[in-house]
Parts: C-alpha cells; sequence; structure tokens
C-alpha cells in the first residue's frame, strides 16, 4: 500500500520504473495501465475526440489488451508517437505496445528488433488521383508530382515502383496525412500515395469525393500490426493471442453482445470454451485471469465488430472488409486454432 | 477709458475678436495627415501604396472571416450551411474552435479539473509579481518561493506531501548552511548541498509514504500525457526557465571566472548547447535520452522534454546573465573586494542583485522566444496546440479543415507574447530611468 | 591579499592549505569541477554503452554506405551530388546539407535585405508607413516561426494556380498564363528559363569576371580622387557600363554561345527550365520574414544610437538625407547592429532545420529524417547532425566575428 501511494505520486510526477526489465507483464501489471503507441491521428484508425477520448481502429487493439490484463479497458495510456519516434518509443520501455499502422518488414523484425504480433490490418500501398486528369493506371503516372509521408515505407515503395517501370516523378515530402490531404486537394501533387485505407478514409472526406478515384493499382504489401521488443515472448505471445482472440471470435460468432451469455456456461463447441476460459487454463497460461478473452471482447467487440466501427462501410470511411475478411469470406484473416 | 481710447486712435481695434479656428491645412485631421502621411511625394505614393495594400488585405479577407458558422458541429454541417445560404464555401468554419478550444487550451486534462491550471496560472502570476514588479512586503516574497510548489501540486495533483517534503530539503540546506556558516564556510557549503541531495534520495520516499497514510490530503493526481494544447506550452516554457535560472547563472559566473577549467567546461556547454538547433535537442530528448540513464529507469516524454529544454534555456540564460555582469560597473567589484568580501559573499551581496536586475528584460525574451519555440514538440510526438490541430484533423467531423485552427493559435500565440514583449519593453525603460 | 602572496610565509605545506590558501584555492576548485564532470561524462557514457548493449544495437556507422533506396524532390543537392534512389544514406547526408546551406545563406541575404529595408521605415516620417512596419514586426516576432512556415507554405499552394491551369483549352481562356511566356509561377515551384552553356561560354564567363573587377576598380578609384581632391565621380551609370558592356559585346562576337531554355508544360508538369521548388520559397520567405523582423529593430536600435548631432552636422555640411545616411549614420550604427545581428544569422542557420514542415530536404530531413527513420540509427544520426550543426555555427561566428573587427573604430 505504502509503496504503491508513494509509486502513484511518483507516476504522476512523469518519473516510473523502466518496462525494459524481462518481465514486461509484470511491469504493465504492477504499473497499473498498459502504455500503447498510438498515432498522433488518422481518421478511424486513433484519433482523440473532442473529450480526449481516444478511439480507431488500432486504439481498440490496445484496449483489448488491456481488457486481457486488468479487465479494464481504461487501464490504458495512449501515447502519441510520430513516424519517426514510435520505435525508439518502443525500444527504450517507454511504451509496452505499438498499435499504429505499422507495416511489418524484415529490417524491423529483424535488423530493429522488434516483434510483431500479427496482423490487423492487411493493407497495399495505392494512389489516389483526381478523375479530372484522366489517369487509369498508376503507369500513366509518368512525370507526376506524387505528395508521400516521409518517415513511412511507402516512400521506399513508391522510389521502387517508379524505377521498376522506369518512370520518373517529383516527391513531395508531407508530415502527416492531414497535410498530404491538404497538398493533394490544392493541386499541389497530382497524386497522393499511402496505404490505399488511409486513402479511402481521406477521399471520403472530401467536399466532392466522386471527383478523385483510387488507381487500380497496388504497388505494396503492406501487412499492418502490433509490435513489441524483441526479447520477451511471454509478453509477445500474451497480445499475440489476445490478437487471435479477436479474430477467433468473429470467426466462432462471439460477439460483445453475447459474450457475457456463452461464457456463462460451456457451450457445445470446445474451442469457444477454451477461448472463453470456460475449459482449459489457457488464462493462467498466458499469466491472466481465466477470462482475459472474455473481457478482449467485451472491450470493443470482436475483430469484426471493431472494424464496423470504426472504419467499415456504415462509417464515413466505408472500407470494405476485402481481404481483411475471415478466411471462410475470402479473406486472408486466419487465426491458429485454440487449442 | 475704454471709451476715449476710442475716440483718438481710430484704427486702433479696441475689443478682441472672437478667436477663430486655425485654417483647416494647420490644424485638425488635414494637418496631420499633411505632416504624417503627405509631407513630400514620394511620401505621399508610398502612403497611397500602403492604403492600397492594406485595402487588398481586409477586402480579400474579411468576407471569408466574417462567418455564421460558430456553432455549426462539423465540417460538412458548415458547408451545408453555406449551400443553403447560396454562399461560396470559401468561408471560415468557426465551429471547429467553439468545439474544441478546451482542447486546444487544456489538452486531455479532466474537464472538471480545470480550475487547476486556471488558479495555477493565477498563482504563477501573483508569484512573479514581487521579482517582476518590486515593492512587496517581505512576506510576500515567502510566497513567490512557495509558488513552484503550490504550482506543481495544481497542474499534477496527487498527494500534497510530496512537494512539502521536497521542499523541506530546501529548508534543511538553508538551515544547515546557516547553522554551520559561522564555524567553518567551507563545511557548511558542502553541508548546504551533500544534505539536502541524501535527504531527496533516501528520506523524500519514505518519509512521503508515512505522511501520506496518517493524513492523506491530496488532489486527484493528473499525468502529463493527459497534459496538452496551450498548458502543455505554458508548462514546459515556465518550467524551463524557473529551473534554468540557477544553472545559467552558475554558468554564466563560471564564463565570467578567472578560472581556467571552470571557464572552458562554461563556455564550451554553452557554445555547443546554442550551436546546435532546439529541434535536434528534442528529438535527441525523445530518442536518446532515457539511453543515458542507468538501466531500468525511465522518465515520460514530458519530463525529458522539460529537462531538455532546460539544459537548452540554461545556456541562453548564461549569455543573457553574463551580459548582466559585464553591465555592473567595474567600481561595484572592486568595492566589493575592498570590503573584503569572498568571491560568494560579494557576488551574492554587491554583484548578482544588480546585474539580475538589469537581466530581466534579456530573461523574459529569452522566455518568450523559448515559448514560442515549445511548438517544435509536435515533431515528437507531444499534443501541443499545433500538434493538437493534427489530431482534430483526423477526426472525421473536422477532416480537412485549416485556416481557422491555425489562425486561432497563432492569434493566442500574439497575444500572450505580445504582451510580455510590452512587459519587457517596459522594465528596460524603467531601468534606463532609474540608472539616470 | 597582494602582500600575501607576495611574501609567501616560509613554512611546510599542510592539506589545509588547499582550500584555505588562495594560492592554492583555485587550483583544487578546478580540479575538483573537472574530476565531477568526468564523472558525470563517464556515467553517461557507461550508461549509453550498458543501455545499447543489453537492447543489442552497437554504435556502428556502416549504414551510411547502404542503399537510401528513397527519393528526394530535385534540388540543389540532388543536383550538385546526381542523387538517386540507388545512392547511399551518406549522398542523401550530403543532399541535406547542400539543401540546409542553400536556405541558410538565401536566407541571411533576404533578411538582411529585409531588416535593413523595414528598419529604416520604421523611422520614416510617414505615420502610416511606420505603422505598417510595426505591425510587420510585431506580427512576426510574436508569432512561433513553425506556424508562419506552415502558413506561408498553405498561401503558396492554395493560391497559386496549378501546372494544369496553364493548359490551354479549344474555345475557353485557360485560368493562367504563363509571364512573357517564360515564367510561371504554380503552386508546386516556380519556373523560370535556364541558360544553357554552349561551347565557348567559358570565355563569355571570364569576360564577366574581368569586368566585375573592372568596375570594382574603378569604385576604388573614384574614392580615390573623392578623398584626395574631392572631385566627385559620377559611381554608378560607370560602373553598370564597365560590368556590362563587355559582356553583350563578347556574347555575340562569340556568336551567342549561352542560351535559354524555357519551361514548357509537358504531361503533368512544366519541363526544361529552371525549377525552384516551392517548399524552399515558402522556408525561405517564411525564415527571412521572421527573422528579418528581428533585425529590424536591431536596426533601428543602432540607427536610434547614431546620436542626432551626427545628423544635423552632415546636413550642415549640406549632404542630403540619403547620404546622410549611407555615410554617416549606417557606418557608425554598424558597430551597434553586427554583435545582434550575428546571433539572429546564427538562429535562422539553426531554424531552417523546421524545413521538416513543408518537406524540404535539408540535413534534418534526410540524416535526421527518412535516413534515420529507415535504419533505425538514431545516436549515430543525431551525433553526425548535432557536430555539423556546431560546424555551421561555429563557421557563421568566425566570418561574422572578422567582420566586426573589420568595422570597428579604427583608433588613431
Amino acid at each position: 500500500m505504502k509503496n504503491s501511494v508513494l509509486f502513484g505520486t511518483l507516476a504522476m510526477a512523469g518519473l516510473s520504473a523502466a518496462a525494459a526489465s524481462a518481465a514486461t507483464l509484470d511491469d504493465v501489471k504492477a504499473r497499473g495501465n498498459l502504455n500503447c503507441g498510438v498515432v498522433t491521428g488518422l481518421a478511424g484508425f486513433g484519433a482523440p475526440d473532442a473529450n480526449g477520448v481516444w478511439e480507431g481502429f488500432d486504439v481498440d487493439v490496445c484496449r483489448a489488451v488491456a481488457a486481457a490484463i486488468f479487465g479494464d479497458e481504461n487501464a490504458v495510456e495512449f501515447v502519441p508517437t510520430t513516424g519517426e519516434t514510435r520505435f525508439t518509443a518502443l525500444s527504450s520501455g517507454e511504451i509496452d505496445l505499438l498499435a499504429r499502422n505499422t507495416t511489418w518488414t524484415f529490417s524491423r523484425d529483424v535488423e530493429l528488433k522488434f516483434d510483431f504480433i500479427g496482423v490487423n490490418y492487411y493493407d497495399g500501398q495505392g494512389f489516389l488521383v483526381p478523375t479530372a486528369l484522366g489517369v487509369t493506371s498508376a503507369k500513366d503516372l509518368d512525370g507526376a508530382t506524387v505528395c508521400i509521408q516521409t518517415g513511412t515505407s511507402t516512400e521506399l515503395n513508391l522510389a521502387d515502383f517508379f524505377r521498376a517501370n522506369n518512370i520518373t516523378y517529383q516527391p513531395v515530402a508531407v508530415q502527416t496525412n492531414a497535410e498530404g490531404q491538404q497538398q493533394y486537394l490544392a493541386g499541389a501533387c497530382d497524386a497522393y500515395t499511402t496505404d490505399a485505407s488511409g486513402l479511402a478514409a481521406t477521399r471520403a472526406t472530401f467536399e466532392a469525393p466522386d471527383d478523385h478515384v483510387l488507381l487500380p493499382e497496388i504497388i505494396s504489401k503492406e501487412p499492418l500490426g502490433p509490435l513489441v521488443r524483441h526479447g520477451d515472448s511471454d509478453w509477445a505471445d500474451l497480445n499475440r493471442w489476445v490478437l487471435n482472440a479477436l479474430i477467433a471470435a468473429e470467426e466462432l460468432g462471439i460477439t460483445s453482445a453475447n459474450v457475457a451469455e456463452m461464457a456463462a456456461a460451456p457451450t457445445n463447441n470446445p474451442e469457444v470454451n477454451r477461448i472463453l476460459g470456460t475449459e482449459g487454463e489457457y488464462g493462467a497460461m498466458l499469466g491472466l485471469e481465466p477470462n482475459w478473452a472474455v473481457a478482449a471482447i467485451s472491450a470493443g467487440g470482436n475483430y469484426g465488430e471493431i472494424f464496423e466501427r470504426n472504419i467499415g462501410e456504415n462509417t464515413p470511411i466505408g472500407l470494405a472488409r476485402g481481404l481483411n475478411a475471415q478466411w471462410t469470406d475470402g479473406g486472408l484473416l486466419y487465426t491458429p486454432p485454440f487449442r | 477709458m475704454s471709451e476715449t481710447h476710442a475716440h483718438t486712435t481710430a484704427f486702433v481695434r479696441d475689443a478682441v475678436l472672437p478667436q477663430q479656428p486655425p485654417p483647416a491645412t494647420a490644424s485638425g485631421p488635414l494637418r496631420w495627415m499633411r505632416d504624417n502621411l503627405f509631407p513630400n511625394w514620394i511620401n505621399g505614393i508610398m502612403t497611397l501604396i500602403a492604403i492600397y495594400v492594406i485595402y487588398r488585405i481586409v477586402s480579400g479577407l474579411l468576407p471569408w472571416f466574417i462567418s455564421p458558422t460558430w456553432d455549426q458541429p462539423s465540417l460538412s454541417a458548415c458547408r451545408a450551411l453555406f449551400t443553403e445560404l447560396g454562399q461560396s464555401t470559401h468561408q471560415a468554419c468557426w465551429g471547429v474552435i467553439n468545439d474544441r478550444w478546451r482542447q486546444l487550451m487544456f489538452g486531455f486534462y479532466p474537464a472538471e479539473l480545470y480550475w487547476r491550471p486556471t488558479v495555477a496560472l493565477f498563482v504563477l502570476l501573483a508569484g512573479l509579481a514581487p521579482v517582476l514588479f518590486g515593492g512587496f512586503p517581505r512576506w510576500f516574497m515567502a510566497f513567490a518561493l512557495a509558488s513552484p510548489f503550490i504550482i506543481f501540486t495544481l497542474i499534477w495533483g496527487g498527494t500534497i506531501w510530496v512537494p512539502i517534503v521536497v521542499a523541506l530539503g530546501l529548508v534543511i540546506a538553508v538551515v544547515a548552511f546557516r547553522g554551520l556558516v559561522k564555524r567553518n564556510a567551507i563545511l557548511a557549503t558542502f553541508a548546504g548541498i551533500v544534505l539536502p541531495i541524501l535527504f531527496w534520495l533516501f528520506l523524500v520516499g519514505p518519509l512521503t509514504a508515512v505522511l501520506s497514510d496518517a493524513l492523506p490530503i491530496g488532489l486527484d493526481p493528473v499525468r502529463s500525457n493527459q497534459l496538452g494544447g496551450f498548458l502543455l506550452s505554458v508548462v514546459i516554457g515556465v518550467a524551463a526557465i524557473v529551473l534554468s535560472l540557477p544553472l545559467g547563472i552558475l554558468l554564466a559566473l563560471g564564463r565570467a571566472s578567472d578560472l581556467f577549467i571552470v571557464n572552458k567546461i562554461s563556455i564550451a556547454f554553452i557554445e555547443i548547447v546554442r550551436g546546435v538547433p532546439l529541434i535536434v535537442w528534442l528529438f535527441t530528448a525523445s530518442l536518446l535520452l532515457n539511453y543515458f540513464l542507468p538501466p531500468g529507469t525511465s522518465f515520460d516524454l514530458t519530463l525529458r522534454v522539460i529537462i531538455m529544454v532546460t539544459l537548452f534555456s540554461a545556456a541562453y540564460i548564461a549569455e543573457v546573465v553574463r551580459g548582466g555582469l559585464a553591465a555592473v560597473p567595474k567600481g561595484q567589484y572592486e568595492g566589493a573586494d575592498s570590503l573584503g568580501l569572498s568571491y560568494w559573499q560579494s557576488m551574492q551581496l554587491i554583484v548578482l542583485p544588480q546585474a539580475l536586475k538589469i537581466s530581466i528584460p534579456g530573461i523574459v525574451n529569452t522566455f518568450i522566444g523559448l515559448f514560442k519555440d515549445t511548438t517544435l514538440v509536435l515533431f515528437i510526438g507531444l499534443l501541443d496546440p499545433l500538434g493538437l490541430t493534427n489530431a482534430i484533423r483526423a477526426s472525421t467531423d473536422w477532416n480537412g479543415i485549416y485556416w481557422e485552427l491555425f489562425i486561432f493559435i497563432g492569434v493566442l500565440f500574439f497575444v500572450v507574447c505580445y504582451s510580455m514583449g510590452r512587459y519587457s519593453m517596459y522594465l528596460e525603460r524603467k531601468l534606463q530611468r532609474e540608472n539616470r | 591579499m597582494s602582500s600575501m602572496t607576495d611574501s609567501p610565509p616560509r613554512e611546510s605545506f599542510r592539506l589545509s592549505q588547499l582550500i584555505y590558501d588562495t594560492r592554492y584555492r583555485s587550483l583544487t576548485i578546478q580540479v575538483f569541477t573537472l574530476v565531477l564532470v568526468c564523472i558525470g561524462i563517464y556515467w553517461l557514457g557507461q550508461n549509453l554503452l550498458t543501455n545499447l548493449a543489453s537492447l543489442g544495437l552497437q554504435p556502428n556507422f556502416a549504414f551510411l554506405n547502404s542503399r537510401a533506396g528513397y527519393d528526394i524532390t530535385p534540388s540543389i543537392g540532388t543536383w550538385i551530388t546526381g542523387y538517386t534512389s540507388a545512392a547511399t544514406h551518406w549522398d542523401a547526408a550530403l543532399v541535406g546539407v547542400y539543401n540546409t546551406l542553400l536556405v541558410a545563406f538565401l536566407g541571411i541575404i533576404l533578411a538582411t535585405v529585409l531588416g535593413v529595408i523595414a528598419g529604416v521605415l520604421r523611422l520614416s516620417r510617414n505615420w502610416l508607413v511606420s505603422r505598417m512596419m510595426a505591425v510587420y514586426v510585431e506580427g512576426f516576432r510574436n508569432v512561433p516561426l513553425l506556424l508562419w512556415i506552415l502558413l506561408i507554405y498553405s498561401i503558396f499552394s492554395e493560391a497559386l494556380p496549378q501546372p494544369r491551369d496553364f493548359r490551354e483549352v479549344e474555345g475557353a481562356v485557360s485560368a493562367a498564363s504563363m509571364t512573357w511566356g517564360a515564367f510561371a509561377a504554380t503552386n508546386r515551384g516556380f519556373y523560370m528559363p535556364a541558360p544553357v552553356w554552349g561551347p565557348g561560354s567559358g570565355v563569355l564567363v571570364a569576360v564577366f569576371v574581368a569586368s566585375v573587377v573592372a568596375a570594382v576598380l574603378y569604385r576604388r578609384y573614384a574614392r580615390k580622387v573623392l578623398f584626395d581632391t574631392g572631385r566627385m565621380l559620377p559611381m554608378l551609370w560607370p560602373m553598370v557600363v564597365i560590368a556590362l558592356l563587355p559582356v553583350i559585346a563578347a556574347y555575340f562576337v562569340l556568336g551567342q554561345p549561352v542560351s535559354l531554355s524555357y519551361p514548357e508544360l509537358a504531361g503533368f508538369n512544366f519541363s526544361g527550365g529552371l525549377r525552384v521548388d516551392n517548399a524552399l520559397l515558402a522556408l525561405w520567405l517564411a525564415l527571412s520574414l521572421y527573422t528579418g523582423a528581428f533585425i529590424t529593430e536591431i536596426v533601428r536600435a543602432g540607427i536610434l544610437s547614431v546620436s542626432k548631432g551626427q545628423t544635423e552636422a552632415a546636413s550642415a555640411l549640406g549632404m542630403r538625407p540619403n547620404r546622410t545616411m549611407n555615410l554617416v549614420i549606417l557606418p557608425q550604427a554598424m558597430r551597434v547592429i553586427i554583435p545582434p545581428l550575428t546571433s539572429q544569422y546564427l538562429n535562422l542557420t539553426k531554424n531552417s532545420s523546421l524545413a521538416i514542415a513543408v518537406g524540404y530536404a535539408d540535413v534534418r530531413a534526410t540524416l535526421g529524417g527518412i535516413s534515420l527513420n529507415q535504419t533505425g540509427r538514431a545516436l549515430e544520426c543525431m551525433l553526425m547532425l548535432g557536430l555539423l550543426y556546431l560546424a555551421l555555427s561555429l563557421a557563421i561566428s568566425f566570418v561574422m566575428n572578422l567582420f566586426n573587427a573589420s568595422m570597428k573604430l579604427k583608433e588613431r
């Protein structure tokens, strides 16, 4: 008790013990909240509302993890990170989990020493152009000016794409999506390129969305996923299986509405029982309560609910499930079994 | 008398004429215009050009500014309103300010606690009053000294015992120094430095725990990452300036000192810090500072930024104070020496009071610069007002909004910086009068 | 005190003397400070190594030789180094250095010009003009530079026409057209004719350099005549003639070796000619206007510091006002102006690192931005960046100190 009082007072002054030690879960539990790195503002994926409450697709992953650990989806501190500060924030222990539309690449995984815990959004890099340009393919963009966010993997893909097709372009570097949107609408660049999801989200908020078109080419694979530090496999496992639980929940028909009911008593489906903790000791193996997945799913719903609420077709962002549908529906979401 | 007078000399006027107004060209607005706007033809042309420029700017901007959109909940609502009114959509949508001004001011600070930063601001102004204006009773100085601790408690909340116990360390330092200085000055200095450090390192924790268990008084704690907007700018700026003052003064003394090594170390620190842009230091704070601390410690980003900006502003304060030290007449230094005062005594009693007084306008100007530069923290992901514009523009309601936010922020910065600049000029004039 | 040190008492050395004896005390303090600083640096370095080792990262500059893989907007840096995305991170850093140097150099010149003009106008008798200058100074000084950079950049991209507005449409007036068929201001950049150096242009350049030297020599001669005899030779026109006439003559004699390539609308953008990126222009303008506002106040204070008697004496000698300003007031004001001016130049150079806000590829954006982000080598990049800016600052201080020394009152 004494320690926690002191700890609280010191933490409020900004001083806190590092999470860089071996057992991240212990540190997180001792601290009483999860530190989750998010984007500084990207429509649908992570932004604070007028009351300062963070919401978005990536943000809900943080909330689910917090709910799995503490049973409280609000036991999470959101740390806004930029494209440049995100990796150091994670490796220095300032955040425990980075959920910020980050592409899973070899060098980030191996050279920068991170562990991607899965993919929560399968994306690809696309181009947005005004219909008036009359461009139908990205290969028609020879000599065009292209707006591109700096500090992202899209920058490298763009250079490679134009080089491979032996055509030229002029990059206009922008810092944030909001800035890219403004430059693009002002006509300072002919095309705007970033992850196709972001382009669709951006286009949806235009004054006249029909004057702009997404080109058919997707020039790269962008598996976006949350990541943790390399070296703490227990912590990586925990995060990985929370994400898997969200995806599996959708596959198995567990929703935020019926999860309490399904968890109340063992159902006929053993896998549902194992996820919801009515069978087996899966929670304990992760170092969590037996109802960890119940809490995670109650927080924001299963993967499908999170998708629909933040970026789905009924939101202003209006993204179709596409690659992010369950494998049973022709998408790529395919969780390993809970067994 | 007058009658006879009138009688004798007919050409002398016997009654005072009613006063005529001066000719229109020699007084009033016409005279003023001739003197100040059209004294010669070159100036006349410049005036006409100036009037034209002002007309173009005002006529271009005014229709954009005047826009009945204060109550609109989103950008699309604004656009719908313009279409309904049959106006061009190239008009300001002020609803965003109405919707988000609290966030721009306080960041994510809990809404029901907004009174705390507000009170803290008044405590700050009151605490600064004796320093800035002079002529306050002595007991007020005690309040000024306590005000940093009060402000800390108000903004971050938590148990009140932490700031009290930390302040106790300072009291211990003063008591130890005062008690021993008669016996042995060196020992007193040593005790004055080492005792409080030992106290802070080893006793603050347990003592605070005991006290807050016994008497749990305090405010709701607020974490640093809930600070944002102008509150964050002010907190970083004020904390950095206040914390950098002691270090800055030491560095200035070091730079003015004859001791070779001390002098060179001070110069190296000052020049290295001043030679590198703040944005590089901020990135260092964000990316590297944690690496320089013992393994296992970690500060949150706001605190790291405050540490870095403090070091940064210390170098600038040092240069300002160096100017102040140079402006103290040499006779004062010599007078202090001839009284047989030691170096620290002469500095403390004779030189620094005068030098610091001269330096205050410079310190205020440094603060203005620093306050403006706090906007750079947006590049490392802190949500200052400019950083918040990104977050606001990422919400679906306000995606695509631009000028309104930047103009609002610009005007706020202008008001604060302009008034501080005026104050610093007033101080300079006052000092000139006093030195005459 | 001096009497004590003159005849030191002959006695054996005691340890307490290190503290109490003024002869030794300063040494003690210095050694003590040095040891403390060394311990501090050692402590920080040790922490750094321990932390990096525990993360499995080792300081290593080898990444500089690996392929950068990203493109940079065409700029002076890419032009000098011939940068492509196949070049290395080191090349990208060099591009950034050139771009930083360019914007700092241009900024210093424009800021000085703006500052001096506004400073003189600020003291104008014309109420409206001096008020406007006051508004300029206060407006720019009291609002963060970052905000101005963003605003000016947005004004450029919102207010200027797009390249496709220049396209001629059948049966309609195109939305924008080029000035004199040679200049185009678009929201992506300014296009202007670029010289094409044909054979024989080397001779032309040599002639140009020679005639500029000749013009300078003439100026010296005219000054000497003025100081020796008091006769005032015309200055401006002869200098222009000496500088330009031989060049024009040589240009035609050599058969017009230099031609111009005009920008032309081709595809999405203009091609040919010289393109100045809007990011550079906006950054340049914002830096210059911001720093110019500070220089205005410095110039004003400098001019006010020259006593009124000087102006009156000059007009008593029959000098015209602009001569009074050039020959009497400004030279004296310079001595007050230069030291604060130096620090403004340093500020401008350091502030050019805000190029990040408009996507101008300065060294902060390439080495300290994209390269850092792609390789994750934060320590190495920041170290190089810090040293580079430090060297730049020291170089500027050095030059300005030389200039200051040359402007000092020559006491005879």
